[in-house]
Order: C-alpha cells, then sequence, then structure tokens
C-alpha cells in the first residue's frame, strides 16, 4: 500500500499539450497573505536552487536558502559554458516545441518522461525572455536581435549563448535576483553550510540538520516544506568536470530517509574534455561542446602516425588531410560532428582502443578536435564581406581567429592555461569525462519526492533528460524547475499547511541531530592512517574502470565487490585531522561526502547490473550492434528504476520499483543518427 | 618523461580572525609541472595529513579549479593569482615557476575581507554590495515581454558582456594598494548602464551600491590600474569611468 502511494506519478490526463495548462488550473493556491507565515527551505543556490528561492520569495514565502560556498555566486552551474535552449525558431528552421520536445526524448533514448519533458520544452521560451529581462547579455547579431548557435543531436539552431560562459551569465542574473530578496528580508542566506540530514515529522519533511562550516556548529533548521537542489554526483569517480565541492550528500540523506533513487546508473559522459595527464589531477576540465559547432573531431587513419604524434615525433599539422580519419562525419554522415554526447564519447572511446589515441599520458587517450577549416572559412567570409580581392593566407588566418575569439575566445585561453598548447595554431587535444547525472531522487511530475514536502529540482532529480541529456538542456531544466515549474505546484501541498507552526524541538530533530553528531564523532575520532583523498581516489577508479563509459557483468560485479570492500576499509582506516568543535576542516567535511560516495557507487553498480541493455550513456557490452552501437531492450526494461532505501540494511539489500514510461505522442524507435 | 620539481613554500597559517598569523616553511618534492597551484597544495596537505605532526592541513578556498567560480584567491608571490596574467590561481600551473624556488602563499589581506583561517578569508562584503543595488528588479515567475523585444547593438552588449565576466574573487582589492573596490564594483554597474533594461533604475543603482562600498571599507581609486592588470577576466578600468560617469550622472540630471 505504501508503494502505491509513493509511485503515484501525478501525471496530468489530458492531452499532452495540454497537461500542464490543464494542470496548473486545478493546482491549489495560497493566498498572498499567508505566504509570509510559510517557510521554504532550499538546499543549493546553483541555476535551479537559486532561480526557485527567488521566485518563492518573490510570491511572498519566507525562504531560507543554503549552499556550502561561500556566496550563491560561485554554485557550479556558473561553468556551464555553451548555451541553453529554447524553441523559439528564431532562425526560420522550423524550430517548434515539438521539435525540441522530440529531440529531447530521442537524445534521452526514450527513458524520460514524455509529459516532463514535453512541459520542459513548452517553458524553454519563457525563460530567454526571463534572462534577457534580467540582463543576461547574450549575444546577439548585428541588428541587434538574439543570436543562436546548435548543439549535438539536433538539426536546428536553437542554443543561446553568452560566449563560452553563458551558465555564469544566468546564474549572476539569478543570483541577483536572490540578493534583492536577501536585501528586502525575503529570503535569509546562509553560507557555507551543509546540509547533514533531512528532518522527517510523521512521515513528512519538515527541516534539515546542517553543519555551519565556518563555526561547526551543528544547526536545526525547520521549515514547512524542502527542496533539494544540490546538483549532480558525478563527483563519485573522483576526477569529472564538476567543482571540487559538488557532493551526492544531500540527496543521499533525503535517499536513506526514504526518498527513491532513480536510475543512479545513468551518468553523463562529456565527450570535449581536456584528456588526464597525469596521477596527481584532481580535476577535469570540460571544452564546450559548442566547439563542435567550428571543430572537427578527427585521429590519425595510420597506426604509426598515432604513435609519432604521441612521441612527438610528428605534429598534427604535417598529416595530410588523407590519413585523417574524421570518425564521426565517416560514421554519422547526417549529423557529423554534432552527434549526441553518449555516441561522440563512445566513437572516441573506439578509436582510442584501437590504438589511435594522440595523447601521450598512461593510457593513450585523447582525439583531435581541429579548428582550422573554420578559421579558413571565416577568413574568407570576413574577407569578402570586407571587399578584399587578393589576400595573403596569413591576412585569411588572422580575419578567421578574430572571428574564433569573438566566438569561444575564454575557452580557448583556458585551454591554452590547461596544457600550454595554442589551440588557434595546433588542434586541441579532448577525450571523454564525466559529466553530468540524469539519474537522481525520483519526484512526480509536481517535481515532489516520495517524501511529502520533500521536493527535489535541477540535476539533482531524474525527469528529464532520460539516459542521456542533450547540450544546453541543463541550463534549460534548472531554470525550468526553479523560475516557471515548482513556484506553482508547491501551493498545492503548501496549501494545506497554512495553520501549521513547526518547532525545532521535536524529538525528530534531536534525534536527526544525534545521528549527524555521531558521525562526525565517528570519522574524527577514528584513528586511522590514510587521508580521505585516498580513498575517494580508489573509489573513483574502480567506478571509472567497470561503471564508466562501458559496462559488462562481470565487470560490475567485481565493481559492487570492491567497493563493499573498500567502504569497510574507509571506515577502518581513514584518518580525518582536527577535533570536533573545530571550525573549518575541510577534510571534515570530504570525508563525510565521500563515506556517502562509496554507498552510492554500489547503487550505481546495482542498477547498472541490472539494466540488461544498452541505452543512452549506459552501454552494456554484452548489448550492442553488429556497428557497436548500443542495443536497447524496450520490450523489458522501458521504466525508470527506482532504489529503495530499508533502513539499518546495507545498500546491497535495497529493493527495486519500477515506474513504466508510457510514450503517446512520439513513436519509440529505436536511435539512428547516421 | 617530464622533469619533476622541487620548491621550499612558505604559507602563511593563521588560526583564525583574532589570532596572529606567521609564515611556517614547507619543502615539497617530485611536482610535475603540469600539475596545477592547488594541486601542489593538495599533495602538500596529504603529505601534512600522513606525518600527523601539524594538526591541521592548510586551508585555502577553491571549488570548481576551470577558473569561473571566483572561489580560489592566494596571493603568490606578492602577486593576486600568482605570476601569469589572465588567469586565477586554480589555472595556474607549476611550470610557472623555477626548480628549487621559494615560493610565498598569502590570503587576500584587507579589511573587508577578514580572514577566516589560514588562507580563506570572507568575501561577503561583495556579496552586501550586490544586495544593495547589483540587479534589474525584475519579477523573475511572471510573463516579460519577447526578447527580440528588446534589440541592442552588437557592439554594446558585448561591451556589457565583458563587464558582466566578473567573477567576484576579489584580486583587484589584493592588488589595489588602497584596498579599493571599484573595478568590482564598476563592472556590475556597467553591465546594466550599458543595457537598456538596466537604464530604469541607474541612479538608484550606482548611488546605493557606492555608498554600500564604502560603508564596507574599501577603499578609494588613485587609477594606479593594478585592479586591471591582475583581474583574472582582463576587466578593464574604462568600467571605472563609466561608473564615475554614472555617479556624477545620478546627481546632475
Amino acid at each position: 500500500m505504501k508503494n502505491t502511494f509513493k509511485l503515484n506519478s501525478k501525471i496530468p490526463l489530458s492531452s499532452l499539450t495540454h497537461k500542464w495548462e490543464d494542470h496548473k488550473s486545478t493546482l491549489k493556491l495560497v493566498s498572498p497573505n499567508n505566504r509570509s507565515n510559510i517557510e521554504i527551505i532550499v538546499v543549493g543556490t546553483g541555476l535551479s536552487g537559486g532561480s526557485a528561492a527567488a521566485s518563492l520569495s518573490e510570491l511572498g514565502y519566507q525562504v531560507k536558502a543554503f549552499c556550502y560556498q561561500d556566496s550563491p555566486r560561485r554554485a557550479h552551474s556558473v561553468a556551464a559554458q555553451g548555451g541553453i535552449n529554447a524553441s523559439k525558431n528564431y532562425k526560420g528552421d522550423n524550430d517548434s516545441v515539438y521539435q525540441l520536445f522530440y529531440d529531447t526524448i530521442k537524445g534521452g533514448d526514450y527513458r524520460s518522461r514524455e509529459a516532463n519533458v514535453y512541459r520542459l520544452a513548452e517553458i524553454s521560451s519563457n525563460i530567454i525572455d526571463q534572462c534577457v529581462a534580467q540582463g543576461v547579455p547574450f549575444a546577439r547579431d548585428y541588428a541587434g536581435y538574439l543570436d543562436t548557435r546548435s548543439f549535438g543531436g539536433t538539426k536546428v539552431s536553437r542554443t543561446f549563448y553568452a560566449k563560452g560562459q553563458t551558465g555564469q551569465q544566468l546564474l549572476l542574473a539569478c543570483y541577483s535576483s536572490i540578493s534583492r530578496q536577501i536585501g528586502i528580508g525575503r529570503i535569509k542566506m546562509y553560507n557555507r553550510h551543509e546540509m547533514l540530514d533531512l528532518v522527517i515529522v510523521d512521515g513528512v519533511a519538515k527541516g534539515i540538520i546542517a553543519r555551519n562550516l565556518i563555526s561547526g556548529k551543528i544547526e536545526r533548521h525547520a521549515a514547512h516544506a524542502v527542496v533539494i537542489a544540490s546538483g549532480g554526483y558525478g563527483n563519485v569517480f573522483f576526477l569529472s568536470t564538476n567543482a571540487m565541492g559538488s557532493n551526492a550528500s544531500a540527496i543521499w540523506k533525503v535517499h536513506k530517509k526514504g526518498g527513491f533513487f532513480a536510475n543512479p546508473c545513468f551518468t553523463q559522459i562529456h565527450p570535449t574534455c581536456i584528456p588526464v595527464h597525469g596521477n596527481y589531477q584532481s580535476k577535469l576540465t570540460l571544452m564546450s561542446e559548442s566547439l563542435r559547432n567550428d571543430g572537427r573531431i578527427w585521429v590519425p587513419k595510420k597506426l604509426e602516425d598515432a604513435i609519432s604524434i604521441r612521441n612527438g615525433y610528428k605534429k598534427p599539422e604535417n598529416i595530410n588531410e588523407e590519413d585523417r580519419d574524421y570518425y564521426l562525419e565517416r560514421r554519422y554522415p547526417s549529423f557529423g560532428n554534432l552527434v549526441p554526447r553518449d555516441v561522440a564519447s563512445r566513437a572516441a572511446k573506439e578509436r582510442c582502443d584501437k590504438g589511435f589515441g594522440i595523447e601521450n599520458n598512461e593510457t593513450k587517450e585523447g582525439v583531435f578536435l581541429d579548428f582550422r577549416f573554420s578559421i579558413e572559412k571565416y577568413g574568407k567570409e570576413k574577407e569578402n564581406e570586407l571587399g578584399i580581392q587578393q589576400s595573403s593566407l596569413l591576412h585569411n588566418n588572422k580575419l578567421g581567429k578574430e572571428i574564433m575569439e569573438s566566438k569561444y575566445g575564454n575557452l580557448f585561453h583556458m585551454y591554452e592555461k590547461i596544457t600550454n598548447d595554442n589551440p588557434y595554431h595546433t588542434p586541441m587535444k579532448i577525450y571523454p569525462a564525466v559529466h553530468y547525472s540524469m539519474g537522481g531522487l525520483w519526484v512526480d511530475y509536481n517535481l515532489m519526492s516520495s517524501i511529502p514536502g520533500c521536493y527535489i529540482i535541477g540535476e539533482a532529480n531524474f525527469s528529464d533528460h532520460g539516459a542521456n541529456r542533450l547540450g544546453a538542456s541543463a541550463l534549460m531544466q534548472g531554470l525550468a524547475d526553479g523560475y516557471f515549474i515548482l513556484p506553482y505546484t508547491i501551493a498545492d501541498y503548501l496549501s494545506e499547511c497554512i495553520t501549521e507552526k513547526i518547532s525545532t524541538k521535536h524529538i525528530a530533530f534531536q534525534l536527526s541531530e544525534k545521528n549527524v553528531k555521531n558521525r562526525i564523532q565517528k570519522l574524527i575520532k577514528n584513528n586511522g592512517n590514510m587521508p580521505v583523498d585516498f580513498f575517494h581516489k580508489k573509489l573513483g577508479n574502480i567506478m571509472w574502470k567497470y561503471v564508466g563509459m562501458s559496462r559488462n557483468h562481470i565487470g560490475l560485479c567485481k565493481a559492487i565487490k570492491r567497493i563493499q570492500e573498500l567502504r569497510y576499509e574507509f571506515w577502518k582506516n581513514i584518518f580525518v585531522p582536527g577535533n570536533i568543535d573545530d571550525g573549518l576542516n575541510s577534510e571534515l567535511e570530504k570525508a563525510g561526502r565521500v563515506a556517502d560516495f562509496l554507498e552510492l557507487g554500489e547503487l550505481m553498480a546495482m542498477d547498472a547490473l541490472n539494466r540488461k541493455e544498452s541505452c543512452g550513456s549506459h552501454f552494456r557490452e554484452e548489448y550492442q550492434t553488429k556497428e557497436g552501437e548500443a542495443l536497447r531492450d524496450d520490450v523489458h526494461y522501458k521504466y525508470v528504476s527506482l532504489w529503495e532505501y530499508k533502513e539499518n540494511h546495507p545498500v546491497s539489500d535495497e529493493i527495486m520499483h519500477k515506474e513504466n514510461l508510457n510514450f503517446t505522442f512520439v513513436k519509440v524507435q529505436s536511435r539512428s543518427y547516421k | 618523461m617530464e622533469k619533476l620539481m622541487n620548491f621550499k613554500l612558505k604559507i602563511w597559517r593563521q588560526k583564525n580572525c583574532e589570532e596572529r598569523g606567521y609564515f611556517k616553511t614547507y619543502q615539497i618534492h617530485n611536482i610535475s609541472p603540469n600539475s596545477s597551484f592547488l594541486e601542489m597544495l593538495d599533495i602538500l596537505n596529504n603529505k601534512i595529513i600522513c606525518e600527523k605532526k601539524d594538526s591541521s592541513p592548510i586551508s585555502f578556498d577553491h571549488d570548481c579549479r576551470e577558473g569561473i567560480c571566483g572561489m580560489c584567491s592566494l596571493y603568490i608571490n606578492g602577486r593576486a593569482h600568482g605570476p601569469d596574467n589572465l588567469i586565477t590561481t586554480c589555472q595556474l600551473h607549476m611550470r610557472h615557476f623555477h626548480e628549487g624556488e621559494t615560493i610565498y602563499v598569502e590570503p587576500w589581506r584587507a579589511k573587508p575581507f577578514p580572514i577566516i583561517k589560514d588562507l580563506v578569508v570572507d568575501r561577503s562584503s561583495f556579496d552586501r554590495i550586490i544586495i544593495s543595488g547589483g540587479y534589474i528588479s525584475v519579477n523573475t515567475f511572471g510573463k516579460t515581454i519577447d526578447g527580440n523585444m528588446i534589440p541592442i547593438p552588437k557592439d554594446q552588449v558585448d561591451k556589457a558582456f565583458d563587464a558582466a565576466t566578473c567573477i567576484g574573487c576579489g584580486a583587484c582589492v589584493a592588488a589595489c594598494k588602497n584596498r579599493s573596490a571599484m573595478l568590482f564594483v564598476s563592472a556590475k554597474v556597467s553591465q546594466f548602464a550599458l543595457l537598456p533594461q538596466g537604464k530604469i533604475e541607474r541612479k538608484k543603482r550606482v548611488i546605493n551600491m557606492i555608498n554600500k562600498m564604502d560603508e564596507e571599507g574599501f577603499g578609494s581609486c588613485t587609477n594606479t590600474r593594478a585592479c586591471e592588470i591582475e583581474c583574472p577576466k582582463g576587466i578593464s578600468t574604462e568600467y571605472i569611468s563609466l561608473m564615475n560617469r554614472e555617479y556624477i550622472q545620478s546627481f546632475t540630471f
């Protein structure tokens, strides 16, 4: 009986194109004069949490916002580079809500919820208008109108951008909206705070336990509803494109308090990151997918050329055109370099596994992203525009580079600083890396988790991207959830708690606080010998090797066993310096996070083992076509896997439930980008 | 194979805002020239933890490690973000140093940036400046007009964008002998002053933000342009002039 309640996805019955409108008109409301008596906690202040906090506060609710950074302006949404999608059809290439919806569903390999994706596509246009009104300096054409570019998995140009810093500009707009509300006094901002537990009173979320990272104090915070917007869990792999502090603790605590975890094995591997260079490395850097608009991906055709390049005997510039293998254009002529991320990642791995990798690192993994052709093309166009008849190659190149600079300047600069190579002169070296988690906590159509009163938005939930996220859709989802969905749906729940008062003296708060303190004590008093990073790196190695870009039965079984051993070792041998009442202690913060990753990692492997098909980012070697493409099994696996934690049991005892996916508007077919 | 490097580090240790700080010397060996400065500090910290002699590893701020979040903040060999231009500390690589070099590492030093611990400072004064008016007062949940209804000339939006790239790291303050926050504030003021959407509130915005900046204890600008040199995003002091103009106009018109 419990399950039937929890699994109600509350998708409205009307036709797909009317679902959201119809649903909104039936949602209950909270009258303006009651809103100021209602408190809402928002954990995380990136694009989804920040936009939710600002909007809820503007509506008149009292908001308490928490982030582990020193300011909301630093949330990792700031690092998103390429752009944000919206189906505005400004370019006249026949874009529409349906096209965006269809591309997203297909891109996600038919493992996302149709109703949610349609709503996302519908709302997309509002987001751009909203952000323009807030003063986001989106790129414009010479007539002063908004400019767009193209991203992988689509055949239209619908991505709005601000150079390679779109995430930064959107986040700063969102941060300024929060700031305005902080000034008015409606948002109370808790910087450098970390949520360490969700408090449940009578089966309903009523608050959180947080640690003040500066003073070390454990605090109780009560509210009528809790919104979790804590982002993704890619750092379980240690090396990823996520910020160092990005963690899974908030969602993991919710999971352990009864929140179902959906599709944990869906982690996106992004094809264009700077390759790993050495074992000292702490982090990988993404190079925006938008670069694939103007870059061609290749490796040498001949093995001996690849070896010479790796050893530094040959330069990529010296490889003749006929000796280059533009493998994406060869394999997928209709999408070419703009195939979706999972397809591009696997294709790069395939070439490197065959020995054609060009990077001189331990694993010899890397491919070229070459901008030469675009530089020439843009140079030529500019010359035509300026009326230059005869020109030198040098001058042409200079003009072309100027145009590249205006489009991707910061990305090229970033690449050069990290690698010491200048991508205007020599092709970039790139390789896939862990990037975004499509899985996350399960939510219904109202974005509420299986715990009443606890809402999950943005990357932290599972609903919109399926098995693979298309580029420039993460920003769209974050802002859609925060600005345009949650503020409506949360009122439906809050309308029933207007007279209620909550006290942090409740026994549930006491118990939660005690558990949190015990755990901190356990970590600090443990007299082990190894630092946290040691365990995190080991976990990362296991995850990347067995639960990374390709998975198989034997590997996943091995991973589960090794993670269990490592977890045992962690609790036996971890050393966290400092005292319990110390303030700032980053080792303690990391230790708590890695302890959670050590459980989540196992669940990811279990989920991957269970899904005996290949789809999107989840590639099981046993299930592939003759050409090496992912082979989906719609008969048996067209569902969202939902994992339920059993109190006081290990992760391996979790039970899986299923939410079947129904497609009424699109025909489910095998995904081809040929 | 790459040649590994050794360094002597003099790092500022300070328990909290009240206690006196001091330089402590550390030796570090076998560092790859391709490591970033922060990765080198990670290695040092792991060494400190494993040796268990020094009770606490060195606290320093960092997060995205790709030069955009603005969290990292070290003063290295007398320069904000170290000895290279247009980068944050996380983008600084050890290949910029010489073998055997002694490297001094300090926190940002400015009264409005009180030290929290070791190399970590409190930059919430920046947040308070934004809170005082660094926004356009549009509600976020309502329906606004179509984005293309507000055409903006390309060169103008590009200029606004260049101002908007400020990451709020505080290098401008740390580099300035007066501890002035003019570059930071002018970047925000200019972004909105250059866009049609921001024009309605321009007077109120510039007055509030400048008043708040003074109240927080930041110094005045004497045009030494050290901020521009150390700004990791290359924000030009031209925006300070633009802000000054906005400020004066706010009284006259």
